[in-house]
């Protein structure tokens, strides 16, 4: 009886909501549409994977032809190189940028002088440049003729000019240092906030035990840090599948004789797509990307939902 | 008390390397952009160089017209974006923070799927071509992509939720004042810090897109943002360059291509806003980074 009459109620209150709400349902609309046509529209196209385009009769009247296109692209090297290349650049940017973002947010969050603000707004600087500029910044470097290494670098150690841009066995470590530059800043801070949530009693009545600067750190500092590293770790490779395009594609300046090293799968789709028109190859290594990521992200949010709700990201 | 002051001299000195690290980079470039020519190519990029010249700059302002249109149309592009996508983002975030609004379960599973899966660029550049025929317009910078993302909506929905004290909208309501009313009154103003979190994150996405105008501006020069066209010019130098060994060529095409002092000018002049803006926007930016936390 008293349920019957509470279901009642909501059913009233419901409709009631419904009124009250109806202004926030049109302005949540503009956004909705937004993400309808630029994140869901899309998705039918993926079916573009299995078949082979033509432009006259559209995604959907083209040909099927299965896994052929799949059959094809893991044929050739490619899929290897872009996949390992994918893979192994996140592994190492992952890698290095954790050690660094950590080793810049102690530094800046034990730093008791003012200037602290100075370094940290001055190291994430470069994250706010567009990779256009940044392929200009290290052009200024690297370049043949008028590079400063070839011409003012490498002549003081009396080595020889370098063709940087044909040279592929310097880019692994060239990009893996660009994107550090590029995002240490940025990785620092989430560091630094977690680092300032520590209760400072606990260095205190460490200090009092005797414990210098650099036990406070290896035994306090580091150890609670190791959930945000997991975390952020969990993330990244949860995003591991893939790249920062302008990274791979405007650095290396798109040169040919470069791709072995740096071919992504989100290059690989692209010059597909626009410079080569090979459409089957770059909606099948698409869709791989797609499919593969989606799992990995979930995978990842999985565990990171077990480790820390709060920070999952659904 | 000795250790902290030894720890304090070397974060010092070990800051200040990585400061330097950081900003030299744009100081070659700053500088070459002031060296004159001739002493350039004969002696490349140089952070001390013997001889200064403003002449790279008189060049891109007196000549060079595409220059100042590209200016122009990253700047309308900027502040157009910009205040779209901040508009769009909040009303759909503020929608979502109300705890009682029927239907909150499934629009949030929307926006957060969105950020999960996506159908990769080829299907997204078949949508805006051959369903909305965008290329070579105006909307092309504006929308593909840039105009709203889950992770901004997100980020301002928790705000809402953990700054705003719900009493204050509760008696709003009890006041007899409508959504719209509390939303543009109350939630607005108490927003600011969050708004121009987002804000400056969207501007800063806009300045910096080069790839909507590399995909979708094939025709209309005219129309290439500041990115687009150091990138074109980038790509004409490469192209130059590779192709020298055709001698005939390589001579006809050095007119083309501005001078090394000029290209570095250009990049410099494209980098300028976010210089003059940056150390007054650096404390929202940072605000946000740690506000979206690890899941940034």
């Amino acid at each position: 009886m008293s349920r019957k009459k509470e279901s009642l109620n909501d059913k009233k209150t419901l409709k009631k909501r419904l009124i009250r709400y109806i202004p926030l349902y049109i302005m949540a609309l503009p956004g909705l549409i937004y993400l309808f046509i630029n994140n869901y529209m899309p998705l039918p196209g993926l079916v573009l994977a299995f078949k082979k385009y033509n432009a006259k009769k559209g995604i959907f009247g083209s040909e099927n032809v299965g896994f052929k296109n799949f059959k094809y692209l893991f044929a050739t090297k490619d899929a290897f190189v872009i996949t390992r290349n994918t893979i192994c650049y996140n592994l190492a940017f992952i890698v290095v940028n954790t050690i660094l973002a950590i080793f810049v947010a102690i530094l800046l969050s034990e730093m008791l002088s003012k200037l602290k603000n100075l370094y940290q707004c001055l190291i994430l600087l470069p994250y706010m440049i567009s990779m256009v500029i940044v392929s200009y910044l290290v052009y200024g470097f690297l370049s043949t003729d008028n590079g400063f290494l070839n011409n003012t670098l490498l002549p003081l150690f009396g080595k020889d000019p370098i063709n940087w841009y044909m040279e592929k066995k310097y880019w692994p470590f060239l990009l893996t240092f660009v994107n550090a530059w590029k995002v240490v800043g940025y990785n620092s801070i989430i560091y630094i906030s977690t680092i300032l949530g520590i209760d400072r009693g606990i260095y205190e009545s460490a200090a009092i035990d005797g414990a210098g600067k650099w036990m406070q750190i290896r035994k306090i500092t580091i150890p609670l840090l190791k959930p945000t590293v997991i975390m952020m770790t969990l993330l990244a490779i949860g995003r591991i599948f893939y790249s920062d395009f302008g990274l791979f594609y405007q650095v290396p300046q798109n040169q040919g004789a470069l791709f072995a090293v740096t071919n992504t799968i989100d290059t690989y789709v692209y010059r597909g797509l626009l410079e080569l028109g090979n459409m089957s190859m770059a909606s099948a290594a698409g869709l791989y990307q797609s499919v593969v990521g989606f799992v990995l992200i979930l995978g990842a949010n999985f565990l990171v939902r077990k480790f820390d709700r709060d920070s999952a990201l659904f | 008390m000795k250790d902290e002051k030894k720890f304090q001299i070397l974060a010092h000195a070990v800051l200040i390397l990585l400061s330097v690290c950081a900003i030299l980079p744009m100081a070659l470039m700053i500088i070459s952009s002031f060296t004159d020519n001739d002493l350039l190519i004969a002696e490349g990029y140089k952070f001390l160089p013997s001889k200064w010249s403003v002449y790279a700059y008189e060049y891109i302002f007196s000549t060079g017209n595409s220059v100042v249109r590209a200016y122009g149309v990253s700047v309308l592009l900027t502040l157009v974006g910009t205040l779209l996508s901040l508009s769009i983002t909040t009303m759909l975030a503020y929608a979502i923070s109300k705890p009682d609004i029927p239907g909150k379960g499934i629009i949030t599973f929307f926006i957060v799927f969105s950020m999960l899966f996506n159908g990769g660029l080829v299907p997204t550049y078949m949508i805006y071509t051959n369903v909305f025929s965008i290329k070579n317009t105006f909307a092309a910078l504006l929308i593909p992509g840039l105009l709203m993302n889950a992770f901004n909506i997100m980020l301002m929905k928790s705000y809402f939720v953990s700054s705003i004290p719900a009493e204050i909208l509760d008696a709003a309501y009890i006041d007899g004042a409508g959504e719209t009313v509390t939303f543009l009154r109350i939630v607005i103003p108490l927003s600011k810090p969050i708004l121009a979190t987002i804000a400056l994150f969207a501007g800063i996405a806009y300045w910096n897109d080069w790839m909507n105008g590399y995909i979708y501006i094939t025709k209309r020069t005219d129309l290439y943002s500041v990115q687009n066209l150091l990138n074109r010019m980038m790509q004409n130098i490469q192209f130059l360059s590779q192709s020298s060994s055709n001698v005939q060529n390589a001579t006809a095409g050095l007119a083309a291509i501005p001078l090394a002092s000029v290209r570095m000018a250009m990049a410099a002049v494209g980098i300028l806003p976010i210089l003059v803006m940056y150390p007054f926007v650096q404390k929202y930016f940072v605000k946000g980074i740690t506000l979206g936390g690890v899941k940034g």
